[in-house]
């Protein structure tokens, strides 16, 4: 069997639904954010896949992953900033006990 | 052939790094998993005959972002906790696996527009000329974002 779009547009939404679910029900937060990355890879994937079977001359699907890619990369720093801003003054990344907001 | 073979191995490997995240109670062992995925889509990329993005995926992905990420388990020092999940497991599986169901049904039902062009190849000539003529403005924001993302991070992580 060829392998087409939907194949890898299964894939995506495999690989973005497992992202998903660790996303919801993760404790530790360097864990979501593991899973968070996951997501954005299978965006990617849906991209590039989209960029190479319907416009194969334009490479617009290519340059969204860029563009994903960077927003992912700042994502990261940032969201390790906030970790660790948050483990010296709490003691923990477990979002259990993560509950500053909670009324 | 070979290409279908290497689409499932690839996609084997992606999909198995990404179940490691969910289920390996070490974190160490869940971010090697993950550097597993971020290979297999980088292979996957070089299959959609995007090699300009498969070499920034191993360079940023690979190189950067999951190295963060281990700095991130190892300066926490809560690995001896395991990875466990919240209340909401089984409910957020049925979620996830709903939403799947509905995007596969999607994707398979829907007739897609397929181009019968053959990939442009190499892209990064076309990816740099259209970066800095069409989409020079949100490449300009972008970098404008890194540099926030930058300043925002130092500032968090100061004393």
């Amino acid at each position: 069997m060829q392998i087409g779009l939907e194949h890898f547009l299964v894939l995506s939404a495999g690989l973005f639904c497992l992202g998903l679910w660790g996303a919801l029900t993760k404790r530790n937060v360097i864990a979501i954010l593991m899973c968070v990355e996951i997501m954005f890879n299978a965006v990617n994937i849906a991209m590039v896949a989209f960029s190479r079977y319907i416009v194969p001359a334009l490479l617009t699907g290519q340059v969204f992953a860029i563009f994903i890619i960077t927003v992912a990369a700042a994502e990261v720093a940032l969201g390790l900033g906030i970790l660790l801003a948050l483990y010296r003054s709490r003691e923990t990344v477990d979002t259990a006990h993560i509950d500053l907001m909670k009324g | 052939m070979v290409a279908t073979l290497a689409f499932w191995l690839l996609a084997a490997i992606t999909v198995m790094g990404a179940l490691s995240v969910l289920f390996f109670r070490d974190l160490f062992r869940a971010a090697i998993g993950l550097i597993f995925s971020f290979m297999g889509v980088a292979g996957l990329y070089i299959l959609l005959s995007a090699d300009f993005l498969a070499a920034a995926q191993v360079l940023i992905y690979v190189g950067a972002i999951a190295v963060l990420l281990i700095f991130g388990i190892m300066l926490t020092r809560e690995s001896h906790r395991g990875n466990p999940s919240n209340r909401m497991a089984i409910p957020g599986l049925i979620a996830t696996a709903a939403l799947f169901a509905a995007m596969a049904f999607v994707v398979t039902s829907t007739r897609w527009n397929i181009s019968a062009q053959a990939p442009r190849e190499p892209t990064t000539d076309a990816l740099a000329a259209a970066l800095f003529t069409t989409y020079v403005l949100p490449f300009e924001l972008a970098s404008v974002l890194l540099l926030v993302a930058i300043i925002g991070a130092i500032v968090l992580v100061k004393e």
